[in-house]
C-alpha cells in the first residue's frame, strides 16, 4: 500500500491539479475569504474595540498568516505526497533558526545571507532524515510509524539543541531596522520582507510545482504512487526529495523570522501545532490552501487577541480547527466529490 | 489474579476449540501479574527514599502507558492527546479536594467518569466523522491543547497557578496523605497498575476485547459480521481514559502540586506513548516493559551527568540528554523493532 493518502478518511485533494477549476471548486475558498472579510468588518463596526487597533491586529495578523502559510506549506507538500504527518516541522524551524543564528552570530553574515546558506543544509538533512529514517516505513504503508519516528525526531532535535546552546532565549542581530506606517498601522520592515519572502517563495514553489516536469513527477507521486512507478518515476528520489523542499520551506521560514523572535529550543513547537490547523483548514496537501489558511488563522489569532488575551486566542484557533475537522475534513480547497 | 489452581489430572490432549485453551493462556497471564504484583509490593522496604519516588514515577508511566494501549494498541485508535484524561484526572481530583475538601479517594473515581465521558464524547466526534489514523491523533492532539489552554485561562481553575494540595499534619486515610516516603505511595499506583494490568488481561480475553481487535484489524469486515464498531470502540476508549485518569489523580496526591502543563502539556502525552511503543503496542506486558525502561532511564542519565566518566564529561551539567536518549531510543525501536522489546522477544520465544 504506498498509496499516500489513503490514511484521510475524506477524499484528498492532490497538490494542486493545475488548472482545473470548476466553478464548484472555486466557492467554498470564495466563500471562506468572504466570510473572514464581513467577520473584519464586523469587528470594525459592532465589535467595541478601537479601529486602529483593530487595524494594527489585521496588519499584524496578515503578516504573521504569511510566515505561517511557508512553515506550512513544507507540510503540506509532505503531507501530500509522502502521506506523512511531520510532527517534526516545528522542531526543523527551530534548528534553521539556529543555524542561522550560528552564522549570523559566529559568522557575521548578515542574517538574510545566513538564511540562504540555511536553505541548502535543511534540505540535505530533509532528504537524508527521509532516506535514513522514514522511506522504508512510508514504502510499508504504516500510519502509526513515521508520526511515532517524526515524534521522536522532534524531541530529539529539540533537545540536542537544549544541550548545545541551553535554555535560554537567544536573538539573532537583525540587520534591517525601522517600520512603515500602513493605513495607520504600525508594520516593521523585518516583518515586512519575512511576509513577502513567504509569499514569494510560496509563489516558487507553487510555479515549480506545475511548470516543471519535476513538480510533475511529485505531482504524480502525490496522485497515485504505484501509478507513477509504472510510468518511470522514481518514487523513492522522489519522496527523498519532497522531504528535502518541505525542509528547505521552514530553513526560509525559519530565517525570515529570526530576527524578530527570541530564539528557545522548544519556539518552533507552537509552529508545529498551528501548522497542523493551517494545513487542515487549507486541505491535507494543497499548497494553495496552506498559503490561504495561513492568513485566516494569523487574523484569527491576533485579532481574537483583541478579546481574548494571552494564550486565550489560540483557543479560537483550536475551535476552529475542531470545526474543520468535524465538518469539512477536506478543507478548504479538498476535492469535495 | 488467584484463580490458578493446577488439576491434576487434565486430558493430555484437548481439541483446539476446547474453552480451557483459551482460559490457560488468561490464567498464565494473572498468575505472572500475581507474582510480578507480589514481588513489587516489597520493594518499597527496600528502597531509598530517591529511588522509591523514581519507582513511583515509574509505575504512574506504566499505568498510563497500559491505559494508553488499550485504546491505541488494541483498539487502534492512536491517540496523541492522552495529556487531555490524565490531566482531567489531575485536575479533578485536585479542584473537588482543594475547592470542596471531598477525598481525593472520591475524586479519584469522578474523574475517571469524567475523563471517561469525555474520551467517549471526543471518540465519538472523530469516529462520527469518519476520521481515521493520522487524522485521529491530530484531533486528539487538538483537543488536548484545547484543554491546556482552557485550564490556562479559567479562573475558576487558578488558570497557570495551578492547585497545591494542602499538607496535613498528620496521615490520612481519607485525604489519602501519609508522611513521605511511607509505602502506601507506592502501594496505591501498583494497585491501580494491577486494576489496569487485570483490566487489560480480562479485556483480551473477554468478547468485546476481540471485537475490539476485530474492529481494529478490518472495521468493514467486523462491521459486516454484525459487531456493533461503534460501541464496541467506545467501551475501550472509556477503559482507556478512565484508567489513565487515575494516573492523573494520583499524580496531584503524590506530588502535592498540579498546574496546567504537568496536567495536560504535551510532554504528558508523549510520556504515554512512549513505554507503549517500547515495550510493544497491542501487547499485554509490553507498556509495562516499556515503563520499566523508560522510568528509570532519566533518572539514570541524570546521574550519570552529574558525575560523569571521564570520556563523558562534555556533557556534565547539559540538560536534554535524558530526552534525547529516549527519543532516540524511540525512533529506533520504531524502525527496527516495530512490534517493540516485549514483542519481539515474545515472537522469537515463540518461534
Amino acid at each position: 500500500m504506498t498509496e499516500p493518502t489513503s490514511t484521510a478518511a475524506a477524499p484528498e485533494a492532490p497538490p494542486d491539479r493545475g488548472t482545473l477549476h470548476r466553478p464548484s471548486e472555486a466557492v467554498v475558498p470564495l466563500g471562506v475569504v468572504a466570510a473572514v472579510v464581513v467577520a473584519i468588518v464586523l469587528v470594525y463596526a459592532v465589535g467595541d474595540r478601537a479601529t486602529d487597533l483593530v487595524t494594527q491586529s489585521v496588519v499584524t495578523g496578515l503578516l504573521l498568516g504569511g510566515v505561517y502559510a511557508l512553515v506550512s506549506v513544507g507540510l503540506t507538500l509532505i503531507f501530500g505526497v509522502l502521506g506523512i504527518v511531520n510532527f517534526a516541522q516545528g522542531a526543523m524551524l527551530t534548528m534553521a533558526m539556529y543555524l542561522v543564528y550560528e552564522m549570523t552570530s559566529s559568522g557575521g553574515l548578515p542574517v538574510y545571507v545566513a538564511m540562504l546558506l540555511a536553505v541548502p543544509i535543511m534540505f540535505v538533512f530533509g532528504v537524508v532524515v527521509q532516506v535514513a529514517l522514514l522511506n522504508k516505513l512510508t514504502l510499508s504503508g504504516s500510519h502509526e510509524g513515521p508520526l511515532l519516528v517524526t515524534l521522536g525526531l522532534s524531541l530529539l532535535i529539540i533537545n540536542v539543541l537544549l544541550m548545545i546552546f541551553g535554555g535560554r532565549p537567544l536573538r539573532v542581530p537583525g540587520s534591517v531596522d525601522g517600520s512603515v506606517e500602513i493605513f495607520g498601522a504600525v508594520a516593521s520592515y523585518e516583518r515586512l520582507i519575512a511576509f513577502a519572502g513567504a509569499l514569494l517563495v510560496a509563489a516558487a514553489l507553487l510555479l515549480f510545482l506545475r511548470r516543471t516536469s519535476f513538480g510533475m513527477s511529485i505531482r504524480a507521486v502525490a496522485a497515485n504512487a504505484e501509478g507513477a512507478s509504472l510510468v518511470g518515476v522514481d518514487v523513492r528520489r522522489i519522496y527523498a526529495l519532497t522531504f528535502g523542499i518541505g525542509a528547505a520551506c521552514v530553513a526560509v521560514a525559519g530565517g525570515l523570522m529570526a530576527p524578530f523572535l527570541s530564539l528557545t529550543p522548544t519556539v518552533g513547537e507552537q509552529f508545529t501545532i498551528l501548522a497542523f490547523v493551517i494545513v487542515v483548514l487549507g486541505g491535507l496537501g494543497s499548497v494553495t490552501g496552506a498559503l490561504l489558511g495561513g492568513l485566516i488563522i494569523g487574523l484569527v489569532q491576533t485579532v481574537g487577541a483583541l478579546y481574548f488575551p494571552g494564550t486565550g486566542s489560540l483557543i479560537l484557533v483550536f475551535a476552529v480547527f475542531v470545526l474543520v475537522l468535524f465538518f469539512r475534513p477536506q478543507g478548504i480547497i479538498g476535492a469535495s466529490s | 489474579m488467584t484463580t490458578l489452581t493446577e488439576r491434576p489430572d487434565r486430558p493430555t490432549t484437548v481439541s483446539a476449540d476446547d474453552p480451557r485453551l483459551r482460559d490457560r493462556s488468561a490464567a498464565r497471564s494473572y498468575t505472572v501479574l500475581a507474582v510480578l504484583v507480589a514481588v513489587l509490593a516489597v520493594l518499597p522496604f527496600f528502597l531509598d527514599d530517591q529511588t522509591e519516588t523514581v519507582a513511583i514515577r515509574t509505575l504512574i508511566f506504566a499505568i498510563m502507558a497500559v491505559g494508553w494501549n488499550l485504546m491505541s494498541g488494541y483498539g487502534g485508535m492512536f491517540s496523541f492527546g492522552h495529556a487531555a484524561f490524565f490531566g482531567i484526572g489531575a485536575y479533578t481530583g485536585a479542584y473537588l479536594l482543594v475547592e470542596h475538601g471531598v477525598s481525593p479517594w472520591i475524586g479519584m473515581v469522578v474523574g475517571a467518569v469524567i475523563s471517561a465521558a469525555a474520551g467517549c464524547l471526543i471518540a465519538f466526534l472523530c469516529l462520527r466523522y469518519k476520521l481515521a489514523g493520522s487524522y485521529f491523533a491530530l484531533a486528539t492532539f487538538a483537543f488536548a491543547m484545547v484543554f491546556l489552554l482552557s485550564v490556562q485561562n479559567l479562573d475558576v481553575l487558578n488558570r497557570t497557578e495551578g492547585f497545591n494540595v494542602p499538607i496535613l499534619s498528620e496521615d490520612s486515610w481519607t485525604m489519602m496523605q501519609w508522611k513521605a516516603g511511607s509505602p502506601l505511595y507506592f502501594w496505591i499506583p501498583l494497585g491501580i497498575l494491577a486494576v489496569g494490568l487485570i483490566g487489560t488481561i480480562a479485556f483480551v480475553h473477554s468478547r468485546t476485547g476481540q471485537y475490539a481487535q476485530a474492529v481494529r484489524d478490518d472495521e468493514v469486515a467486523a462491521a459486516s459480521l454484525g459487531i456493533p464498531v461503534m460501541r464496541i470502540r467506545l467501551i475501550t476508549v472509556a477503559a482507556s481514559c478512565a484508567l489513565t485518569s487515575l494516573a492523573g489523580s494520583f499524580y496531584t496526591q503524590y506530588y502535592f502540586f498540579v498546574g496546567p502543563e504537568q496536567a495536560f502539556g504535551s510532554a504528558v502525552s508523549v510520556n504515554a506513548i512512549v513505554p507503549a511503543v517500547i515495550g510493544g503496542i497491542g501487547t499485554i506486558w509490553g507498556p509495562l516493559v516499556g515503563a520499566l525502561i523508560v522510568g528509570p532511564l532519566s533518572e539514570w542519565i541524570a546521574d550519570v551527568l552529574r558525575e560523569p566518566p571521564g570520556f563523558l564529561s562534555f556533557l556534565e551539567g547539559l540538560s536534554g540528554l535524558d530526552v534525547a536518549v529516549y527519543a532516540a531510543l524511540l525512533i529506533l525501536i520504531v524502525l527496527f523493532m516495530p512490534k517493540g522489546i516485549y514483542g519481539t522477544l515474545r515472537d522469537r520465544f515463540r518461534s
